[in-house]
């Protein structure tokens, strides 16, 4: 239920922030010195560095030799570039699969959530049927139980439907997540009714109306849930750790957590592989930056 | 009933029926499986042997069950209100504009995006106790090498810093939206009353954002009590159980000693204590609204 606790507190930039954002209010905000403006400068750029030097390690040390790795202390700048921390584990290990399994239990994921929650949120939120209130409630319930609560009886139903060190037992039992129907439900609570009726005097079905009405006007939502879905299933560990026992199977996270054991002291090797396995996320990050944050202020999770 | 309401009721059905079907198989009736595993001793294979309670009876004397859950505790109790104070912070300092402001927002944002076990590899290698850059830097300034993955406290440390470093933007994110709601006519009033700088954040913003301040703590709160990933990765639990949290615990017995009821009786328990604290959020916030 926090999520709603949350919703409530944000309903007033809620509007403003799955439409479209709005331009950042530069006009509504107070003047402030030059001096004022220079420190903060400093302060986040000092700040930024501190956080961000575990990304920069990891990158100095993907590209150092392993000799160079070896000679204490390491410095600051990697002295001469090497690739072949890429290579050798590429080589070595089904790393290209694992990314395979990782894109497309990411990929099917967001279809399949997609799918799913903008249906039923739309169900919920606008059209009346038996035992709607009922069935709502109980999903939302659900919200807060962590995956690790229902692992074990979770992790039996996943063999009993022959599912195991498959894709699919990846995806299936992760579909029932109430957040995204939660937050698909909002959405629609909050278009006018009219729009509704006038699909309807105009002879559309139910039907016509969501696909072909309510569907295109819910593109902000729709965005939200690609990315974060895209990115909890990407990042996602200990459900595929427990499902996915054969190494061909494995996803990216618990390929990485593989690895860790058998490079040992081969930092360069083990941290090349970890940057190849994030740059995906990043990428997407790069791009859909906006939504992130937007999505964020919009639900108030994750 | 009119046509257009059969067809509207039937509509509903189809559209919700996905949703109901999966939340059934995966959710719901694992969730009654969890309580009844938890009354049953069972090693995942062959037939469930029913124990009333006596796994949680156990569970009360397992010394190791209430090692891991003082972790957990301490663990909370350290990275909730770091990761609020580092949270708010990040978000005052780039709420209003300066010269890129959205570089900076970003770069805050990324460890959020990053995978678990993948910011443990790359903590890993930073904590080592050989090798670590962080070892090198305290022998550089003449303060003894630090054993983070030996010494009990220091293993604590090292979760509690990737898991810290983990949480600052969302924290951040959060904060901005609740500090983009607050009105510039509430700071201009406040500057004339003299509530400039600590002031204004003390008796202005720190007030105002209150609500999402509360949000925040229940939802760390809740997520710390799942952590895993990075602890995993970084330490797995030890040394001894020095870091040996709840989920750890439970997947400990539930998938390596195959004790799965024992395990499910500790998801319960984690269950309860979720439970308890959403229930707490809840109240609170209507309690809230109403005043």
């Amino acid at each position: 239920m926090s999520t709603t606790a949350a919703l409530s507190q944000t309903q007033d930039t809620e509007e403003g922030a799955i439409q479209p954002a709005k331009p950042a209010r530069e006009e509504g905000e107070l003047p402030q010195s030059k001096r004022a403006i220079w420190i903060r400068v400093v302060i986040a750029t000092v700040a930024v560095a501190v956080l961000m030097f575990p990304m920069y390690w990891m990158l100095r040390t993907a590209l150092g030799s392993q000799t160079e790795l070896s000679n204490l202390p390491v410095s600051l700048i990697p002295q001469d570039w090497t690739w072949s921390n890429f290579v050798q584990p590429w080589r070595d290990y089904p790393f290209a699969r694992w990314m395979t399994n990782s894109i497309v239990i990411a990929v099917v994921s967001v279809i399949l959530t997609l799918a799913i929650n903008l249906s039923a949120g739309y169900a919920f939120a606008k059209l009346n049927f038996p035992f709607r209130d009922l069935i709502f409630l109980l999903i939302i319930s659900t919200l807060m139980v962590p995956v690790q609560v229902i692992m074990i009886p979770q992790f039996q139903i996943v063999i009993d439907l022959n599912l195991l060190n498959s894709n699919w037992g990846v995806i299936l039992p992760r579909l029932a997540e109430a957040f995204g129907l939660f937050m698909a439900r909002q959405f629609f609570l909050s278009m006018p009714d009219e729009l509704i009726e006038a699909a309807k005097i105009d002879g559309a079905g139910p039907f016509r109306t969501f696909f072909q009405i309510i569907l295109p006007l819910s593109k902000p939502l729709i965005a939200s849930l690609i990315i974060f879905t895209f990115m909890w299933r990407w990042n996602e560990f200990i459900w595929p750790l427990i499902v996915l026992t054969d190494s061909s199977a494995y996803t990216l996270p618990v390929g990485l957590q593989f690895l860790i054991a058998q490079f040992g002291q081969d930092y360069g090797a083990l941290l090349a592989m970890t940057l190849l396995s994030i740059l995906p996320m990043l990428l997407v990050f790069g791009i859909f930056q906006k939504y992130f944050v937007a999505g964020v202020a919009t639900s108030g999770l994750k | 009933m009119t046509k257009a309401a059969k067809v509207e009721r039937w509509a509903g059905l189809v559209l919700a029926s996905p949703a109901l079907l999966v939340f059934t198989v995966f959710m719901f009736v694992p969730l009654v499986l969890t309580f009844w595993y938890s009354l049953n001793s069972y090693s995942g294979f062959g037939d469930l042997e029913f124990v009333g309670l006596e796994n949680y009876t156990t569970i009360v004397s397992d010394s190791t069950f209430w090692r891991a859950a003082i972790n957990t505790v301490v663990f909370t109790a350290v990275t909730v209100p770091m990761g609020i104070a580092l949270g708010l912070g990040a978000a005052l300092l780039v709420n209003r504009w300066m010269p890129g402001r959205g570089l900076f927002r970003g770069l805050f944002y990324v460890p959020v995006v990053i995978s678990g076990v993948a910011s443990g590899v790359i903590f890993l290698r930073l904590f080592d106790p050989l090798v670590g850059i962080l070892n090198q830097l305290a022998n550089s300034l003449g303060l003894p090498s630090v054993d983070w993955q030996g010494d009990e406290r220091a293993a604590m440390v090292s979760i509690i810093v990737v898991s810290t470093w983990q949480s600052i933007g969302f924290g951040m994110v959060v904060y901005l939206a609740a500090l983009q709601g607050i009105p510039r006519e509430v700071y201009e009033a406040g500057t004339v009353d003299g509530a400039v700088g600590w002031k204004r954040l003390r008796h202005i913003t720190w007030p105002l954002v209150a609500p999402t301040t509360f949000f925040l703590v229940v939802y760390a709160i809740i997520q710390s009590f799942q952590v895993f990933d990075s602890v995993y990765v970084l330490t797995r639990g030890g040394p001894g159980n020095a870091t040996t949290f709840l989920v750890q615990y439970a997947y400990e017995e539930g998938f390596n000693q195959r004790r799965q009821g024992y395990a499910a009786a500790i998801g319960v328990i984690i269950y309860v204590v979720v439970l308890i604290f959403t229930v707490l959020q809840w109240r609170l916030s209507r309690t809230r609204d109403e005043v």
